[in-house]
């Protein structure tokens, strides 16, 4: 029988360096462990390097973890990437960073700390991870896509690094599965304002602790899996995306 | 003026391969961001920018821009330059910022 799920699909960690230092991945699962959120996506900018240690910490505390990143395409569009486990999202890192010009000024843009599941620093990522790759959007959701992942267009509502803000409208070929709203909109305008061809998603794009779980989108699944979240958005099967 | 003359002026690029309109130059708009183009720009401008996805041939006849200038040596993909010559849009290029390009403009158009 399939259940409600609150998810929220897109969560920064420590990883990305606006993120806040304290967002390790333990504090995040304990936090969405005591905020009733099911689901989480852990998305940090062009790198999935906190990843492992957000599983770990929550297989301990039992939340789901989808391990994935936000990816930015040349035109400096953000697109969510959330995958069932880790092999696929660090074959897609491995696109990323080779595409993925410069090195990180953590005076200018922030620390990009990487922990461990025990909350200890094991290293800091020296990319320059707020910068944008130089592969086109289309090029990265289909190889999200290819890898079996779920690809999102993120916080199209926002001016900047929003796929309709960078490009004006959704390109008619694009093969996403979902696009997201930021906090900032009600499901309900953003139904009046896009009149949307894909379904919608709701997500904090928690940079802070206490945005953790401010929105979600609840889905009706058999258990948490990309698949399972793609016949939801899809309506299939008796899945399905409660408002 | 006419976009044949602006081309010729400011010794741009010609990079689509249906030639250039005698459409007229309004003036100039340059920015990278397509909403705000949507949003700002008026018909008969030359819009400026590094932007060089699909989308920006459908901003343009939306608007009605007389053409779109790539930047920085930008150049578009085969596919664009396809589309663009069967939508009758001009795209022409630069090796010049969008800054250097958009003041040579903006003297060679007068105050508009």
């Amino acid at each position: 029988m399939p259940r409600s799920y609150k998810a929220d699909l897109h969560v920064h960690t420590c990883l990305s360096p606006c993120a806040e230092v304290r967002m390790s991945p333990a504090t995040i699962v304990k936090r969405v462990k005591a905020c009733g959120v099911d689901i989480i996506g852990i998305c940090d900018h062009n790198s999935a390097e906190n990843a492992p240690a957000a599983l770990e910490a929550a297989r301990r505390h039992g939340v789901h973890v989808l391990p994935g990143m936000e990816v930015t395409s040349s035109e400096e569009v953000h697109v969510l990437a959330l995958f069932d486990a880790l092999g696929p999202v660090q074959q897609l890192q491995e696109i990323v960073y080779r595409h993925l010009p410069g090195e990180n000024d953590e005076e200018a843009f922030g620390m990009q700390v990487i922990a461990n599941a025990d909350d200890e620093v094991v290293g800091f990522n020296r990319r320059l991870l707020i910068g944008a790759t130089t592969l086109p959007v289309e090029e990265i959701v289909n190889k999200i896509r290819s890898l079996g992942g779920l690809a999102v267009a993120a916080h199209i509502d926002r001016e900047s690094f929003s796929l309709i803000g960078q490009l004006g409208f959704i390109p008619d070929d694009l093969a996403l599965d979902a696009l997201e709203i930021s906090p900032a909109l009600s499901y309900e305008d953003a139904m009046r304002r896009y009149s949307p061809s894909l379904p919608l998603i709701h997500s904090s794009d928690a940079h802070k602790e206490e945005e953790i779980g401010q929105c979600c989108t609840h889905f009706l699944i058999e258990e948490v899996s990309i698949g399972e979240i793609k016949k939801a958005l899809r309506g299939q099967e008796g899945r399905s995306v409660l408002r | 003026m006419t976009l044949t003359e602006v081309v010729e002026k400011l010794g741009l690029h010609v990079l689509t391969s249906k030639g250039v309109s005698d459409a007229k130059v309004t003036g100039g708009y340059t920015c990278d961001l397509l909403s705000d183009v949507m949003a700002n720009s008026k018909a008969g401008n030359l819009w400026i920018t590094m932007q060089t996805h699909q989308n920006v041939l459908a901003v343009a006849k939306l608007k009605d821009l007389a053409g779109i200038i790539l930047v920085n040596g930008r150049q578009p993909d085969e596919e664009t330059i396809r589309k663009a010559d069967e939508e009758h849009v001009t795209i022409l290029g630069t090796d010049e910022s969008a800054f250097s390009i958009s003041g040579q403009l903006y003297q060679l158009l007068g105050k508009p």
